[in-house]
């Protein structure tokens, strides 16, 4: 499969890496001695890996490209690309089980792990829910947010400067902070109405930095770069926790909020408002021809995904007990747009996943050290080129229809 | 049931429309020709509110919509099939359909309506699991025509129905819009480059030069007409 071109490119290829890593990999300066180490073995390593990593890719996508050929030659009817995953998805009998099993390990996670591992986990769900979050703007209204921090952070400071000011706690900062993100969201939403793609992304990006930018510079407000520390963990009750229960106790709290967005945000998706999300991310004038009402449609959608990012940052807040403006740089809304695409636009199982492959990721491959991060950046770039539509496509609801009973047990499903 | 008095509508600071006044009796199919950038088009998006007329009126049954929003007008039964079809290519043929009907709430009748077009066109209820991206042209303006049906509107504007079509399926669509017109009473007005097919299919016709009216007559009488002839039948 493998032709003689092929191995002319990787041969050209594992070349150019060579070159480009040169200063990094094989030259070593020790400014002490004033003398340099030309580690050549290492020209070598680089050569091999990426000429073996050039065939494998090539093999890979050749195989794939010789099935689908061969799937249309025998006149096979396009198979939805991952079948397993289709059926996984659709059958209750098979999904139960499995779903049963991910919610037990879940459940008692805390008792096995340690408080590290606990941290990461509920870092990681935080991130879940600001990707299912993030996916009603971006995957499925198809409005491109870079600025989706800015909500977060609108979040972490309500709990922080509310808690600050008037003494409110957490449960009662945790609605009204999304509630906040939601208005934000609003605010955001009037003068970006009549944009799209890049120049939506550009406004919305401009928009994350001024709210941090206010947050880092309006001292008498927000205290500045220095941040407001001191903020209290949930309360259960009023019951007094040790540090190692409150975490548990943030984590089930956060199980829960996981939950919680998983139902709301599939019952959005498959609403009303969420067929005209859709419909407003395949073509704009087709939905005003169909009535839709454009501005109460993009301001929804941008209010109901800054709700979770307010959410979120209340917990954020709660789980530091210390908010500063670094933690909501431009960095962040690009992890979370990052989850989003790798997951699949619009695909709340694949956003789930892929948060948690994002956010994992990093801390299980600290065993790699020093070139963790870039297993990491080669791991997104793999599954961009393999997967482009993400780790799991949207699967949209269909209906098979009888074709004598016509349309007549999928209407109810519908509104 | 529509009246246009003296309507101007710019695109920035060009001014497409010069008081464009015309009627559409309920009923009607009533066609506005014209060569390319006469304005025909700015003419049907100004009736739907996508590009509202800075000055003039428009009265649907009496009412003025003029500063009304898109999804308003809609609501009250003007329903647009934009230039291009524009249909949503990732969704299904039936949920492209039920987009039609995003404003209704009637199931019932809904469903009547669906099977209504599936007999008028029994290629869409062939092909109603698939994409409407997959479609033919022809299919997808057929599909147009029937998303827009769905909305149960009393007058339909059509744009450009035969824009890319090969000459038999422009005939075939032409003769369904006909039936629609005289099977459900809905009142149609069709913006068409093909002065000759939409002549001949409508009872009206208004004439559009560079953003101004300047003939208007019954269907028939336009056809004869030696300028008219001259200008847009080539003949």
């Amino acid at each position: 499969m493998i032709s003689l071109k092929d191995l002319k490119n990787a041969f050209l290829v594992s070349l150019w890496f060579v070159f480009l890593t040169f200063p990094l990999m094989v030259i070593k300066v020790n400014p002490f001695e004033r003398t340099i180490d030309w580690r050549w073995q290492n020209m070598g390593y680089v050569a091999a890996g990426s000429f073996i990593c050039y065939l494998a890719s090539r093999f890979f996508l050749a195989s794939k490209a010789a099935k689908q050929k061969k799937q249309k030659l025998l006149d096979i009817p396009d198979k939805p690309k991952s079948d397993w995953q289709q059926r996984l998805l659709s059958e209750p009998r098979l999904y139960l089980p499995v779903l049963g099993v991910i919610l037990a390990i879940l459940l008692i996670f805390p008792q096995i792990f340690s408080t590290y591992q606990i941290n990461i986990m509920i870092t990681a769900l935080m991130y879940v829910v600001l990707g299912l979050g993030l996916n009603i703007v971006v995957g499925v209204a198809g409005l491109l947010d870079l600025g989706y921090v800015a909500f977060y952070a609108v979040g972490a400071y309500s709990y922080a400067l509310l808690n600050l000011h008037f003494g409110l706690g957490f449960w009662a900062v945790l609605p009204i902070g999304g509630l906040l993100a939601a208005g934000f969201g609003i605010i955001l939403g009037f003068p970006v109405l009549r944009l799209r793609g890049d120049y939506l992304a550009i406004v919305t990006l401009g928009f994350g930095e001024i709210i941090r930018l206010i947050l880092e510079n309006w001292n008498d407000f927000s205290r500045g770069p220095s941040g407001i520390s001191n903020i209290p963990r949930p309360g259960f009750f009023g019951m007094e926790m040790t540090l190692n229960q409150s975490i548990s106790y943030l984590y089930y709290l956060m199980i829960a909020l996981v939950i919680f967005t998983i139902f709301v945000v599939n019952r959005l998706q498959n609403s009303r408002i969420g067929r005209a999300w859709f419909a407003l991310r395949e073509d704009e004038i087709a939905c005003q021809a169909m009535g839709i009402d454009k501005t109460r449609t993009k301001l929804s959608a941008f209010s109901l995904g800054a709700f979770w990012a307010g959410m979120v940052g209340v917990i954020f807040a709660a789980k530091t007990t210390f908010v500063n403006p670094a933690s909501f740089t431009f960095l962040e809304s690009a992890i979370i747009l990052c989850i989003v695409v790798l997951g699949g636009m619009g695909s709340i199982i694949g956003v789930i996943i892929a948060a948690l492959i994002l956010m994992l990721l990093p801390e299980y491959l600290r065993a790699f050290s020093d070139y963790r991060m870039l297993v990491f950046g080669a791991t997104l770039v793999l599954m961009m080129v393999f997967c482009p539509l993400g780790i799991i496509s949207t699967v949209r609801r269909t209906y098979t229809i009888d074709k004598n009973l016509k349309t007549s047990n999928d209407r109810e499903d519908y509104t | 049931m529509l009246e246009l008095r003296s309507v101007n509508s710019y695109y920035g600071n060009i001014q497409a429309l010069h008081d464009i006044s015309l009627k559409v009796e309920e009923g009607e199919i009533i066609t506005l020709i014209g060569a390319n950038g006469a304005g025909k088009s700015t003419t049907l998006m100004s009736i739907s509110g996508v590009i509202p007329p800075r000055s003039g009126e428009i009265l649907f049954k009496g009412k003025p919509i003029h500063q009304m929003s898109p999804d308003k007008i809609v609501a009250l039964g003007i329903c647009q099939v934009p230039e291009g079809r524009h249909i949503f290519p990732v969704l299904t043929v039936a949920e492209n359909l039920d987009m039609g009907a995003f404003l209704r709430r009637d199931n019932r009748q809904i469903k009547q309506d669906l099977e209504y077009i599936y007999t008028l066109f029994p290629l869409l209820a062939n092909r109603r699991n698939q994409p409407g991206g997959n479609l033919s042209g022809g299919e997808q303006q057929m599909l147009a025509i029937s998303r827009a049906l769905m909305a149960k509107p009393q007058l339909l504007l059509l744009d450009e129905p035969s824009m890319g079509l090969a000459p038999l399926v422009t005939r075939q669509i032409f003769d369904i819009i006909k039936k629609i017109n005289t099977e459900q009473n809905t009142t149609i007005f069709l913006v068409e480059q093909n002065a000759n097919l939409a002549l001949k299919t409508a009872d009206r016709g208004y004439v559009l030069e560079t953003g101004r009216i300047t003939m208007h007559d019954k269907a028939e009488n336009l056809l004869s007409n030696e300028d008219i002839q001259k200008a847009y039948l080539g003949i």
